[in-house]
């Protein structure tokens, strides 16, 4: 072997070992994303946390009831508003529409994908809360329901199309109306897929925090209806780290550890239990 | 009455021979409108957020015109606000975060898709997926308390040693700042380069690596020297997309940097992003001007982000067709 | 029952006399490549079983056989490219100039081995920088713009690219790209060009210009090639082997193959009962 191909060898080598490296240091973020959370959070995840309110600034023992209940109210509801619109939409895409309005509507689609979540913060806030006049769970939901949308629709529509035409014309021979086809054989055949992109929609926003500042805004104790401002994981999170407070500290790393677990959780049960065998969506 | 058609389901509604009134009885034209309606809605939304926006800033543009992109000043109490301190910061953070996680990115791509086994590669991917779900109020939490110390006790000082004399590691370490910010944002900004990057890298058609081999080239020479020319648009597109993500990062950047109007060279100096002030200052603004400036901000953001997007995604497209569309007899 | 020809340092095939009409004289050729008892398997399930034969040098040798016999499969393994595909798993001796190849570095080898693709596959780069990237990986001695000339002028593209060198590659026509990519792989000299049905991909005119070539360039180097078109091989080569269902069935002198095939599989083969 001449020098310079034993050069050219080890150049290579080199290289494989640099990239990996890389690989690996990207993936030991997410452990050291987990370990600290762990570690700091870990021991403040108690009864307390889940089932006590926010006590007075500067008292210990408080807890986070309110906003995992805020949270799952406003997931609720987000759900609730954007994932029939995706899904409709979608099917409309992949079963009724021509190409130039299907066109526009994934344009549309990727665009609202694309916007930062503040902007959406304040489109939520120009239309939900300026004209009421106050901050509300609705409002909250409105956004985070927005966001969901482009993700269900594109999925939808991925999904709905990957169905066979085989399966389609089948039932369209046995007498079957393009609506029954749709609700009876193309959308089951197509459900697994749909599903996992909308448990992995909401794992998405349900960790937003920003569309929330000025929407759901916050609230130090329970958030009856739909009508008043109300607490979230997320906000609280981010309050309780900017202040002065240790304990606050220590509670936002419990929360912390809640809120990524919760996500990390859904995330992997969609991807890879829900997935098989279907191709899971980037988003 | 005629058989209904078996148009290919995406095909044009009108292309069956079914009367009108059959098409309503059976349901099938309900269907169609009401999707329609939900579809158009999406469409709608966007137009009407983009006017919002617009509307809802107006009175700043009103006031300060294009003045409101050069002036340095951002004070509530005299009223005068000017965009160039956020457009500064957001740039400077994108700058830092890009320089840091596109080398790291790339190189973690080009590992997964050229050069690992297949099952190693998968299960990394899956990983990186995970770290793209992690929120940005987590990195946030991570950063102030675990980041700002390092930098302000282990990086800074020894930038400061090694290349104090550049002005940007001048300065007194806070440990908060432009370069703190840019590094979480590299953070997260990462797994969209691996993911987008290795896709594109995988759909290099085979026989371009083949031939390359077939040449006696290391799989690295292969791989650096025909597969990433290969993808080269979809892999600058794939920086771009994180590009995107990273100017419209708000919660983490927000706890990091600082939060002052401050431009200023160095990347030690604390200083705020477009989005940052707007999630700091947004509930505190007293009166509409306020407002609507910050909003104006807003305006600006999306119309970044919004070119940014497009390009990436020209880019990706052109790549895509590289590959489909070459080697033909 | 296969026909396995032992290999040996020489094909030494001769008639004495000049009785035999049909036959040819061929003076013993010396082997550039020996294949020896080759079994290739794809995971579990063996796709050449007990493959033995010789390639001779500066000859051309045609592999023939119906879709999935094998013959790209066999071809693939002499310079080792099977590797790049996950479960495939070669038992054997193969030698190039009496050494093992399995046993050599695989990137020296590929120098020695050239490989050009059923479809056309130039980079996208410029013609000039396609036909360089093999001589400048390699560190190739001379200049590199003489290199390129010299493949071009072998692959009987010169002429009509010399004032285009710097166009992209992908603006030549589909028998173009193939003559290039040829040239490609004669810039780095190798001891032995192997074809994988070359000219599948082109309209007839190509493929015709791209059969003189190989008959042409068997004074630089060793041809094998893999063909299904029969014709192609008769017109081509000095040497055939047939193979089905991954076994050689027969190996001998093109002409003789042709007129006087010694395996009745053989014969229906090539007169079209089959394929």
């Amino acid at each position: 072997m001449t020098a310079r191909l034993r050069w050219r060898k080890f150049v290579s080598g080199l290289m494989l070992t640099l990239t990996g490296l890389c690989a690996l240091i990207t993936v030991g973020v997410l452990f050291c994303i987990l370990a600290y959370l762990v570690v700091h959070g870990g021991s403040s995840v108690n009864w307390n946390f889940f089932t006590r309110l926010p006590a007075p600034v500067g008292e210990a023992g408080g807890g986070m009831a309110n906003a995992i209940a805020g949270s799952a109210k406003l997931l609720a509801l987000a759900t609730l508003m954007g994932v029939p619109v995706g899904f409709l939409g979608g099917v409309y895409l992949a079963e009724f529409s021509g190409s130039k309005m299907a066109f526009v509507v994934r344009y549309a689609a990727d665009l609202l994908n694309g916007v930062p979540s503040i902007v959406i913060g304040i489109f939520a806030y120009t239309l939900m809360v300026l004209p009421f006049k106050h901050f509300s769970t609705f409002a909250g939901s409105f956004a985070l329901g927005l966001m969901m949308i482009p993700i269900t629709l594109r999925s939808t529509e991925e999904f709905l199309r990957g169905v066979p035409r085989s399966l389609r014309e089948g039932a369209m021979a046995l007498g079957a109306s393009k609506w029954r086809t749709i609700q009876s054989v193309v959308v089951p055949a197509a459900y697994r897929g749909i599903v996992t992109a909308i448990l992995l929609a909401v794992a998405r926003v349900a960790g937003e925090t920003a569309p929330l500042l000025f929407t759901a805004f916050g609230n130090r104790f329970w958030s009856p209806g739909w009508g008043q401002p109300t607490a979230s994981l997320p906000v609280v999170i981010f309050t309780y780290a900017v202040s002065p407070y240790e304990d606050w500290h220590r509670q936002a790393w419990a929360a912390g550890l809640v809120l990524l677990g919760l996500i990390l959780a859904v995330n992997i049960v969609a991807r890879v239990v829900l997935a098989r065998g279907v191709r899971v969506p980037r988003s | 009455m005629a058989t209904p058609s078996t148009t290919a389901p995406s095909a044009g509604p009108l292309a069956g021979s079914r009367s009108f009134l059959a098409r309503i009885r059976t349901g099938d034209e309900i269907a169609r409108l009401l999707t329609f309606l939900f579809a158009a809605s999406v469409v709608l939304i966007t137009v009407v957020l983009v006017f919002e926006l617009w509307q809802q800033s107006s009175l700043a543009w009103h006031k300060f015109g294009f003045d409101f992109f050069v002036t340095r000043v951002w004070d509530p109490v005299t009223e005068e606000f000017g965009a160039l301190p956020f457009i500064y910061g957001t740039v400077v953070t994108t700058a830092v975060a890009l320089l840091l996680a596109v080398p790291l990115g790339l190189g973690a791509a080009i590992f997964l898709a050229e050069l690992a086994p297949q099952k190693i590669s998968d299960t990394l991917q899956f990983f990186i997926d995970l770290l793209a779900a992690v929120p940005s109020v987590i990195y946030g939490l991570l950063g102030i308390f675990i980041i700002v110390p390092i930098i302000r006790k282990v990086v800074e000082p020894a930038l400061k040693e090694s290349l104090g004399f550049l002005p940007f590691f001048q300065g007194p370490a806070y440990g908060l700042g432009f370069l703190t910010a840019g590094a979480v944002l590299a953070v997260m900004v990462i797994p969209y380069i691996v993911s987008v990057s290795r896709e594109i890298l995988l759909a290099v058609p085979r026989e371009q690596r083949e031939a390359a081999l077939a040449l006696g080239a290391t799989r690295w020479e292969s791989t650096w020297k025909v597969v990433v020319p290969f993808a080269r648009s979809g892999i600058v597109g794939s920086i771009f997309l994180a590009m995107a993500r990273a100017l419209g990062e708000t919660m983490a950047v927000t706890m990091v940097i600082g939060n002052a109007p401050v431009i200023k060279a160095s990347l030690f100096s604390i200083g705020d992003s477009i989005a940052s002030v707007i999630a700091n200052q947004f509930t505190e603004a007293t009166s509409d001007l306020y407002t609507h400036s910050l909003i104006a901000l807003g305006l600006v953001l999306f119309i970044l982000t919004f070119i940014i997007n497009g390009l990436a995604r020209l880019l990706i497209i052109a790549t895509a067709q590289k590959g489909s569309g070459t080697g033909n007899a | 029952m296969h026909a396995s020809t032992r290999p040996a340092l020489s094909l030494n095939i001769t008639t004495t006399g000049t009785g035999a009409a049909s036959r040819e004289t061929v003076s013993p050729s010396p082997l550039r490549m020996s294949i020896s008892e080759v079994n290739f398997f794809y995971g579990a399930k063996q796709t050449l079983f007990h493959v033995s034969m010789g390639i001779a040098a500066n000859r051309v040798t045609a592999l023939i056989g119906p879709s999935g016999c094998g013959k790209s499969t066999l071809l693939r393994t002499l310079n080792r490219m099977h590797e790049t595909v996950r479960g495939a798993r070669l038992e054997g001796e193969i030698l190039l100039d009496g050494q093992n190849i399995l046993s050599q570095d695989v990137t020296s080898l590929r120098r020695r081995v050239g490989m050009v693709f059923q479809r056309p596959n130039p980079f996208p780069k410029s013609i000039f920088e396609n036909v360089a990237y093999g001589a400048r990986i390699n560190g190739i001695k001379g200049p590199v713009a003489e290199v390129v000339e010299k493949s071009l002028r072998r692959a009987a593209l010169w002429d009509e690219v010399k004032d285009h060198l710097h166009k992209s590659a992908y603006e030549l026509s589909g028998g173009q790209q193939q003559r290039l990519c040829i040239a490609r792989a004669l810039a780095v000299d190798p001891e032995v060009l192997l074809l994988d049905e070359p000219c599948s991909a082109l309209d007839p005119i190509s493929t015709a210009k791209i059969e003189e070539l190989l008959i042409e360039l068997k004074d630089f180097c060793t041809i094998v090639t893999v063909t299904h078109n029969m014709q192609q091989a008769a017109r081509v080569s000095d040497f055939t082997a047939f193979l089905l269902v991954g076994e050689l069935i027969e190996f001998s002198p093109t002409p003789h193959l042709f007129t006087t095939p010694g395996d009745p599989r053989t014969e229906a083969y090539i007169t079209g009962r089959f394929g």
